[in-house]
């Protein structure tokens, strides 16, 4: 199912289609990892609901839901 | 052979670690020539001639911060002998992002693998012989922490820079971007040669976009629209855009690499013992008072138990060797003029800067523990709301708590925030947050004007300051910061136990670092307080202060403060000695006022204020600049005299505004 990086609940899986947003924070989401083709999972939300963390590549990076919603993915049905 | 090496890689890859054993305690910290990013140097020990720089932690080298301009700046035009390349074993796909681009810098280079210790016991393995084969370059497995491997780094890295043995091309890309990077780079053989730039990494830079590096080329009109012609192509042809077709290509042959050299296990031991810890940290519900309860307990240790008790010891040092050296002085019959400079100038400047260092050690030894540790970047994620709004992130929460402590190591802790716009904007506003020093004038004020209503006086201060720093964030946000948002994708990095060693040397850095820096300014602005206040205009001692130079220098100003409804030189005479110390302004209204002590000048100020005006006062008490201590503080983060002139002239600015907007409203409807 397509849908953004923010839409993902807790715990769930997508994999990245596309990487929206411009300039510095595109090209920061893509250093990061934030490639299409690459799996990420949404870990956490932060206490006070945004950011959130993810998990890929094996390790851990936050974002804001705002930045999460450029990214483009596929969930992945567990 | 004189040697210098450029130490680089990721945040959180132990780099500090690294550069700490390499060198020692011997290190020189400075800026880089104008921006506000930190540079670090030492000799390499045991090894004559060798040195090593620090350069920032940064993941990539693209043109969008101050951190990378520099370090790739640094790399290409200072020309290093060889960089060490540290990178994190547990966190290699990521880490070796920026290996690649460092790769197409030409230069030598060697790659350090550090957190080996934690690969083997979570039962991973790296094939290093593999590794160096599919990078081309050689690879040393280190342990930083436990110092495991560094000797033969060292040896092999200085190898590396007497052989000059530069990393080969490496066909790391495929297909198009491949075909596009090398037509690009025939295309500008000669531009690249005349602008000092390595061929590939002007190539691939070019392919991505990097404006910096294509407009440094000068490239012509024609090679303009073919280079134009080859991105298109490359584009249609891979269905995505050049930015993102690059930084693809670059992850696709590290995956190609990590899946023939890296044997992982499942989750390591280390990551789920992180997820266990980070699921109590932030959790919920509890993050926010763990959070809360952390820096109340540091808060506490540092002005509370330690910071007090040692500035109390070492006051009660510098009190006696005064008392000593006084009555000597007084036995010899020492010219008055001396006498008074040596006890009120020298001792007191002295005395002043003395009394900072057990707050700054024993604080940054607490920071450097939650640092190191992992949770700093924890608080920025669970506080990130908190500053959005004013244009911050989560990061600059922690400095701007410890302004409400003391503005010199919450100026000194801003350091650490990962991008140039964030510190300068938080260097700013943390003067605003009350500061611990400011308490004994809101004491005295409040016993004087609001003996009934002190708690509600001072929380209003408090949550004035709040209020400025959010209204004046919001203002530099839409004005001097404007367009610029650094944007907040940030490492979570795994909870690691603090080295003792790294720790200690943190600390004790900065407060070398405080001293070296403030001494001289706090020390000379104590001594100019000083004669002015003991001699008159025509350079005579005066037993009376209100005949001094200052006095004078008040009445000057005065008239300033009249829309505040303060216009008493008196007044404005404490705000100048409460550069020196804020709570220096108490004492100087007791000399003032002729009190004998400081107790006794509650009921003399209604000589001076009327309630309102004695708010209005407050006011600008709490907001304009800050003492000579935190001015060097931000003269040194700001990395020179012209900014930090520059903000505190705005702070003053901000604080008059704001005084005469209460005393003005104020008078308006009482």
């Amino acid at each position: 199912m397509k849908t953004t990086l923010d839409k993902l609940k807790m715990g769930s899986k997508g994999i990245i289609s596309n990487v929206g947003g411009e300039g510095a924070l595109r090209r920061r989401l893509l250093d990061m990892g934030l490639t299409p083709n690459t799996t990420v999972m949404v870990r956490k939300v932060a206490p006070l609901g945004d950011p959130i963390e993810l998990h890929l590549r094996n390790y851990e990076l936050t974002i804001r839901q705002e930045d999460a919603g450029k990214i483009e993915v596929t969930e992945v049905a567990e | 052979m004189n040697i210098t090496f450029a130490l680089i890689g990721n945040p959180n890859s132990g780099k500090t670690t690294l550069f700490n054993q390499m060198t020692g305690s011997n290190q020189r910290v400075g800026n880089f020539p104008g921006v506000t990013v930190e540079k670090k140097d030492g000799p390499v020990r045991g090894h004559k001639g060798v040195t090593v720089v620090d350069l920032p932690g940064i993941y990539s080298l693209s043109p969008y911060t101050a951190e990378e301009v520099v370090t790739r700046d640094f790399l290409i035009y200072e020309k290093p002998d060889a960089i060490i390349n540290i990178i994190d074993a547990t966190n290699i796909e990521r880490n070796l992002y920026l290996t690649l681009q460092l790769m197409e810098l030409n230069v030598p280079m060697i790659l350090a693998l550090n957190m080996m210790d934690e690969i083997h016991s979570s039962g991973e393995s790296i094939d290093i012989q593999k590794l160096e084969e599919q990078l081309g370059i050689p690879v040393v497995p280190i342990s930083a922490s436990k110092n495991d491997g560094v000797d033969e780094l060292t040896h092999r890295a200085i190898k590396c820079a007497e052989h000059k043995t530069k990393p080969k091309n490496l066909d790391f890309c495929c297909g198009h971007v491949h075909n596009a990077i090398h037509s690009i780079a025939h295309l500008i053989t000669e531009e690249a040669k005349a602008a000092g730039l390595p061929l590939r990494f002007a190539a691939a830079k070019i392919v991505e976009g990097d404006q910096p590096v294509i407009d440094r080329l000068k490239l012509m009109e024609p090679e303009l629209d073919i280079i134009q012609h080859i991105v298109d192509d490359m584009e249609s042809h891979l269905n995505t855009d050049r930015e993102a077709a690059i930084a693809d290509m670059r992850y696709a042959f590290i995956e190609s690499i990590c899946k023939e050299c890296v044997k992982k296990s499942a989750p390591s031991r280390e990551h789920l013992r992180s997820v266990q810890i980070d699921n109590v940290m932030t959790h919920k519900y509890f993050a926010i008072p763990i959070f809360l309860g952390i820096m109340l307990f540091v808060f506490w240790l540092t002005f509370g138990i330690f910071g007090s008790g040692l500035s109390d010891l070492l006051s009660l040092g510098i009190d006696s060797i005064t008392q000593a050296v006084d009555h000597a002085l007084s036995q010899v019959n020492i010219n008055p003029a001396l006498h008074s400079l040596i006890i009120n100038g020298v001792f007191a400047g002295v005395g002043s800067v003395l009394s900072f260092i057990p707050i700054i050690l024993v604080l940054f030894f607490f920071l450097s523990l939650l640092e190191d540790s992992g949770y700093m970047a924890r608080v920025a994620f669970v506080m990130d709301k908190l500053l959005r709004k004013i244009g911050l992130s989560g990061r600059s929460f922690i400095p701007m708590l410890i302004g409400f402590g003391c503005s010199v190591p919450a100026i000194m802790a801003t350091r650490t925030l990962p991008s140039e716009r964030d510190r300068k904007m938080t260097i700013i506003l943390t003067p605003f947050m009350s500061c611990s020093a400011k308490l004994p004038i809101y004491a005295v004020f409040t016993a004087a004007f609001f003996p009934n209503h002190g708690p509600l006086v001072m929380i209003s201060l408090y949550l004035l300051g709040i209020l400025v720093g959010i209204l004046v964030g919001l203002l530099l946000k839409k004005t001097v910061f404007e367009g610029s948002p650094v944007p907040f994708v940030m490492e979570l990095p795994p909870y690691r136990l603090p080295s003792a060693k790294s720790v200690t040397l943190k600390m004790w850095e900065r407060a070398v670092d405080f001293l070296k820096r403030a001494f001289t300014v706090i020390f000379i602005a104590t001594i100019i307080i000083w004669a002015l206040q003991s001699f008159d205009f025509g350079f005579n001692m005066v037993s009376d202060t209100g005949d001094s130079m200052l006095a004078g220098a008040g009445k000057l100003v005065a008239p300033i403060f009249a829309p505040l409804g303060f216009s008493d030189w008196r007044a404005a005479t404490a705000l100048v000695t409460g550069l020196t110390a804020k709570e220096a302004m108490v004492s100087t209204f007791a000399i003032l006022l002729g009190a004998s002590d400081t107790a006794s000048v509650t009921p003399l100020l209604s000589q001076l204020f009327v309630p309102l005006s004695a708010f209005s006062f407050l006011t600008f008490s709490l907001l304009y600049m800050p003492c000579v201590a935190a001015m060097a503080a931000v003269r040194r983060e700001l990395g020179g005299w012209k900014n930090a002139i520059l903000a505190m002239s705005f702070q003053t600015f901000v604080a008059w505004i704001a005084a005469f907007l209460v005393y003005q409203i104020g008078s308006f409807i009482f």
